[in-house]
């Protein structure tokens, strides 16, 4: 029979843990949520020879079993509770050679849970460089365990790792050192009260804070409520026990590390100097964040226009292949546009994570958060949110997927719920032809176009009610967290090709099975309320027929007629018609009104609609901006779109929270419907206070 | 006067002397910060915050509030 045993992966963060899990697994790994939280949940198997199989799971990183956050508490959770099945045979604990102080506390901790534990010691192929030596075997025997020096850059050290694995039930499960030495008299009573308890567990379980998760007591049954020393006390103890921790490792590593620290000076003071300078730091990050605006808004335009065209042209393939009926349709008018809706968002999604995961793998990003934090904290943001709010700028949906790595939760709700704002490229289309049609195309100072800087007036007014509702929030959210800014400032590396491009699919993989399904759902939903309608619906051809029977109609024009009227008269139609009365005080008619409704899916949609509705056969904007320019005010006279509906109609997509799929993101992100529908009311309330206002104002 | 790693200057050095962690949250002492431990400023951030520490190898930047409240012996 084969073996089979659990492996969990465990380390401080920048430690590699990642790429030795990538080396372990390869591909073969699969990354979920554990229930109920959003914390990612990877695991991957691997066979070791023909008779072993195992199961890896990637713990959060975290720096001690003192858990302050809900990534790191999934770690403490899964190591108290024995019943739970990916509890390990064998933990691997990931280190990282020149940060092996910090990174042995702990080990030291897992040690005590008596659970079996490796110390993978990893980047070990700079250690001739950074003129590091260690005595292995000595240290193998103060710690009580095996060692397997690893680099998981070079591919070096696996085969004993592995072979280390396999041989597990041969480690020693000896504590390394004693905790209950910290307060004897305390430990004691508490090994009277529970004695078949393991005391270290029993201490874990007892400190907790249990503000968070779900801690298994039931089996420790008692356990919550023993509390002969007061929460202070408690505090002062773990304290304690830190500080006995550090001086075992500092005894241990004085004899089995060595430093020539005379040969350490190195790459990180210089570059330091200049990424984190005054002057330099911000021109570097700002040249970095245009790269990064340029890939996402110029370089995937290639393959998005591609995908564009492939999926038209899919759909006319299926429509023209397929038997004409209902099914048809919805298939080549409903299924594969909204299938299109979603792949065409891959490239950009692609290119944001290719260079967030390369700033990351290099250690760029702390450096970033560093230079950013004071200006972010006066808003209640983070210097970790700014990555969020510039990828915003291309779409919400991966910019809140970025928010992950803020542990702070005020700070990360407050960064989800304020980059919609943002200005993402679906509201692109939208500005550039309501500009083009309400903006008089004049040069100010007789260099700036009215019309540019009009646009670029958008973004400045995304990106300020994204901070200044940021402000708000922070004053009237009362949340209380624990954690606090602390950032490591790793070393600096060059990014592993094979953990980019494993996130880059990930995070791509997460979007298109996540969020697709439902983008999918509503563009199904939409098309359905499109292309059905009560009574007159059903006869479009004829009433079409009777009113033009005097007017000698092309074929072409004849569909186009049809198609307005059945528009105007499906479910859709109707409850454009049925909102009317709510946006005619912002200068719109019912078709606007529609196109607002349809565009709820996804915002360019605005523009696909309006050209369905005014019978523009083409999708060129020429036409459907002249189509645009001759519409007249039913109410006023006057064309629809001058400069007060115009202006209305920017600053409602500006606020508005029309995005489907954005929604459907910060549900999974925050795990509730609450703070969706609380952006979506919100928004939605100041995008219409807003329009009307400028309505009013100006008509 | 009272000196703690907030008034450290840059390139400076320290001790941590001992403190409690009714203050200090434990984080930071499993990241190293502990007392006894040395202290370098490595960069304070432009517009003065967050300060960038070497506590005893380990580099990490933590905010001047949390800083001005750990008390240290220049050296």
């Amino acid at each position: 029979m084969a073996k089979h045993i659990n492996v969990s992966l465990i380390g401080n963060p920048n430690t590699g843990k990642t790429s030795v899990f990538n080396r372990l697994t390869g591909l073969n790994q699969k990354v979920g949520n554990y229930p109920g939280i959003t914390v990612e949940k990877k695991q991957g198997t691997s066979k070791f020879g023909r008779a072993c199989k195992v199961h890896i799971l990637d713990l959060p990183g975290t720096y001690s079993l003192n858990a302050s956050s809900v990534d790191e508490n999934v770690v403490i959770e899964l190591l108290l509770n024995k019943k739970d099945k990916d509890f390990p045979d064998v933990a691997v604990v990931v280190a990282d050679v020149e940060n092996l102080k910090r990174n042995l506390l702990l080990f030291t901790q897992i040690k005590d849970l008596g659970i079996p534990a490796i110390l993978a010691i990893n980047m070990t192929d700079r250690m001739k460089r950074k003129a590091i030596t260690l005595d292995v075997a000595l240290l193998e025997e103060k710690l009580n365990t095996k060692i397997a020096l690893i680099s998981s850059r070079k591919n070096l050290g696996f085969d004993y790792l592995k072979e280390l694995i396999q041989n597990y039930n041969q480690l020693s499960v000896k504590p390394s050192l004693n905790a209950s030495s910290i307060a004897p008299a305390y430990f004691d009573r508490l090994r009277k009260a529970f004695p078949n308890q393991d005391l270290y567990k029993l201490w874990l379980v007892i400190t907790q804070d249990v503000n968070f998760g779900t801690l298994n007591r039931n089996e420790l049954k008692g356990v919550a409520t023993f509390q002969t020393e007061s929460i202070s006390n408690l505090k002062r103890l773990q304290q304690k026990e830190t500080v006995a921790r550090y001086q075992f490792i500092n005894e241990t590593l004085k004899e089995t590390l060595h430093i020539d620290t005379a040969n350490a000076k190195d790459l990180r003071s210089r570059l330091d100097r200049v990424l984190t300078h005054k002057v330099w730091g911000y021109v570097i990050f700002f040249s970095i964040l245009l790269l990064i605006f340029q890939a996402i808004f110029d370089w995937s335009s290639y393959p998005m226009d591609f995908i564009d065209s492939t999926f038209a042209s899919f759909s006319e393939w299926a429509k023209t292949t397929l038997p004409a009926g209902d099914f048809t349709n919805l298939i080549a008018e409903g299924i594969i546009p909204g299938l299109g809706g979603i792949v065409i968002f891959i490239p950009q999604i692609a290119f944001l994570f290719l260079f967030i995961s390369i700033l990351e793998e290099t250690g760029y990003m702390s450096r970033v958060v560093f230079l950013m934090d004071k200006l972010m904290r006066r808003f209640g943001l983070s210097g970790k949110s700014v990555v969020p709010l510039v990828a915003g700028t291309a779409c919400a949906i991966p910019a809140i997927m970025a928010t992950r790595n803020i542990e702070n939760w005020k700070e990360r709700l407050i960064t989800i719920l304020v980059t919609p704002f943002t200005t993402c490229s679906a509201r692109l289309p939208v500005y550039l032809i309501i500009i083009s049609l309400v903006i008089p195309d004049d040069r100010v100072l007789g260099i700036f176009s009215l019309q540019g800087l009009t646009l670029m007036f958008m973004y400045i007014l995304g990106f300020g009610a994204a901070i200044f509702s940021a402000y708000i929030l922070d004053k009237i959210l009362k949340i209380r967290t624990k954690s606090f800014f602390v950032v490591e400032m790793p070393n600096y590396k060059l990014p592993l090709p094979k953990n980019v491009i494993i996130t880059v699919i990930e995070k791509t993989k997460a979007f298109v099975f996540g969020a697709g399904k439902i983008i999918l759902a509503i563009s199904v939903i939409l098309w359905v309320l499109a292309s059905y309608g009560p009574g007159d619906f059903n006869n479009a051809e004829e009433i079409i027929q009777e009113q033009y029977a005097s007017e000698n109609l092309s074929e072409e024009d004849f569909a186009m007629h049809v198609d307005s009227y059945k528009l105007e008269n499906s479910y859709i139609g109707h409850v454009g018609h049925a909102i009317e009365p709510a946006v005619r005080p912002l200068g719109y008619d019912w078709k606007i009104g529609i196109a607002i409704v349809s565009s709820f899916a996804a915002r360019e949609v605005f523009v696909g609609t309006l050209a369905t509705i005014y019978s523009v056969g083409s999708e060129q904007e020429e036409t459907i901006k002249n189509r645009m320019a001759a519409e007249i005010n039913p109410v006023l006279g006057g064309p629809l779109f001058n400069f007060a509906s115009g202006v209305s109609l920017l600053l409602f997509y500006a606020f508005a929270m029309q995005c489907m799929s954005t929604l459907a993101i910060v549900k999974r992100e925050t795990n509730s419907w609450k703070w969706p529908m609380w952006q979506l009311v919100v928004m939605t309330v100041i995008a219409y206070v807003v329009a009307l206002a400028a309505y009013q104002t100006l008509k | 006067m009272r000196l703690t790693i907030a008034s450290l200057k840059k390139g400076q050095r320290g001790i941590i002397k001992d403190f409690s962690v009714d203050i200090v949250p434990l984080k930071l002492l499993e990241m190293g910060c502990l007392p006894g431990n040395e202290v370098t400023l490595v960069q304070i951030a432009p517009f003065n915050d967050p300060l960038y520490l070497n506590i005893n190898g380990s580099h990490l930047a933590i905010r001047k509030e949390t800083a001005s409240k750990i008390e240290i012996e220049l050296i």
